[in-house]
């Protein structure tokens, strides 16, 4: 990272090809959080609740028309940031040695932050679908759901803390 | 081909001329791709997997429009979706990375290569080549064929019939060409553009298959409804990531840094 940055703090040199500045840091974090948020809204949803524990369904016929909509668009946009967020990674990757550390930590905070606006937003506000049906606690899904949600997101919000460039360094930031 | 199995409903001399297009057309398209590898042949090499993918997208086309396949797709909506699939988005897509105008560049005399190229440039394939346009037409067709009386149309007339598999072949395409084409493109709309322009289109996709799940057309079972719905969905998904994934590595290779860049390769596609 330090290498991209000029001793004075002024931009960093490196450019992409239409000459816009491209920071290798920060598009660090954007690859990892844009995985992390893909991965968990396309394929842990599809794999892990669809066909593995199929708790999920194709569609149960009670769905609105405006939830449908909303459904299609959320996963065209999951499949493509999870696309994204490796080709950002790759692009990092032949500029700059990656810091896996950072991006570790900006996909568990990509993870964390998509399952807890699943689980509070798309199963409990918008009542788009729920964890499992026709279980009586269902709760304690819920309660599962969001908690283990909150838990990946803190780590991951840790683990960037840690690995800021500036951690233990009088700069400001990074 | 024997048509002896089909009964009397294709087994009419309009279902026979459909198949019979079908065929001649799919051999002079094949026959041309030849003949230009011939004719250019002069020139630096063409890559073989252009030229393997091409017939593979042509073997796709094959495959949804004549033979067994297109045969059940007569009466089984999961068989008429797996030729959908072949026909409007993996086939284009292969046909697409066959680059067959790059070839006919190559192969064509300079005059009416030049022609060539300034059709392509002209307005009306300009605007038919925008991504938000082939979109509609491809998303838009698919919709009026599955929400109107079009689909049981389709196995009544051979006339709509071939109309409606033609559509959905030259719309997929020319939205394919539009997104990840690799053939020259002097109007390429920016990754943005065609980023937003693919969600849109696989969001519309998707949401058409489970309004089918739901609401079969007419003439088409429950069971064949829900089984024909989720393989135009999960299909349709992987093929979506293909192209996101073309999409990305255009961007990759367009945004090599310089100092990283071989010297005198190109910077921009």
């Amino acid at each position: 990272m330090a290498a991209s940055t000029p001793a004075d703090g002024s931009r960093p040199r490196r450019t992409d090809a239409r000459g816009g500045p491209v920071d290798p840091e920060r598009r660090t974090v954007l690859a990892g959080v844009l995985f992390g948020t893909g991965v968990a809204a396309s394929m842990v949803d599809l794999f892990v609740f669809h066909l593995a524990l199929q708790w999920h369904h194709f569609y149960d016929r009670s769905t609105t028309a405006v939830a449908i909509t909303a459904d299609g668009f959320f996963h065209a946009v999951a499949w493509s940031i999870t696309v994204w967020g490796l080709f950002l990674l790759a692009d990092v990757r032949r500029r700059v040695p990656v810091r896996w550390g950072r991006w570790t930590g900006a996909v568990l905070a990509g993870v964390g932050g998509f399952q807890l606006f699943d689980g509070v937003v798309d199963h409990k506000l918008l009542r788009i679908h729920q964890v499992r049906y026709g279980v009586e606690q269902l709760w304690l899904y819920d309660a599962v759901w969001i908690g283990s949600a909150v838990l990946v997101l803190l780590a991951g919000l840790l683990v960037l803390r840690r690995t800021r460039p500036d951690h233990g360094a009088a700069r400001s930031r990074g | 081909m024997d048509h002896d199995h089909g009964g009397a409903v294709h087994a009419t001399t309009g279902w026979v001329a459909v198949e019979v297009v079908v065929v001649v057309g799919l051999l002079v398209v094949a026959v041309a791709y030849a003949a230009g590898l011939r004719a250019s042949r002069h020139r630096s090499p063409w890559p073989v997997h252009r030229t393997a993918l091409f017939a593979g997208g042509l073997g796709c086309v094959a495959a949804a429009l004549v033979g067994p396949l297109a045969d059940a797709a007569r009466t089984s909506f999961p068989a008429h979706m797996a030729g959908h699939l072949l026909l409007g988005m993996l086939g284009p897509l292969l046909l697409v990375q066959g680059a067959p105008v790059t070839l006919a560049l190559r192969a064509l005399p300079v005059r009416r290569a030049r022609g060539l190229s300034r059709v392509l440039r002209s307005r009306p394939v300009r605007v038919l080549t925008h991504p938000a346009v082939a979109a509609l037409l491809a998303g838009g067709g698919l919709w009026a064929l599955y929400g109107t009386d079009l689909y049981p149309a389709t196995h009544v007339s051979p006339l709509v019939h071939a109309a409606v598999h033609a559509h959905v072949l030259l719309a997929g395409y020319v939205l394919t060409a539009s997104l990840v084409g690799v053939d020259p493109d002097p109007h390429r709309a920016s990754v943005a553009v065609r980023s937003v322009v693919l969600v849109g289109y696989v969001a519309a996709h998707s949401v058409l298959a489970k309004h089918l799940y739901a609401h079969p057309p007419a003439g088409v079972g429950a069971r064949d409804a829900e089984v024909g719905a989720q393989l135009m969905s999960y299909g349709g998904d992987v093929v979506d990531v293909a192209l996101v994934v073309l999409v990305a590595a255009g961007w990759y290779a367009a945004t090599r840094p310089r100092e990283a860049a071989p010297r005198g390769a190109p910077v921009t596609r």
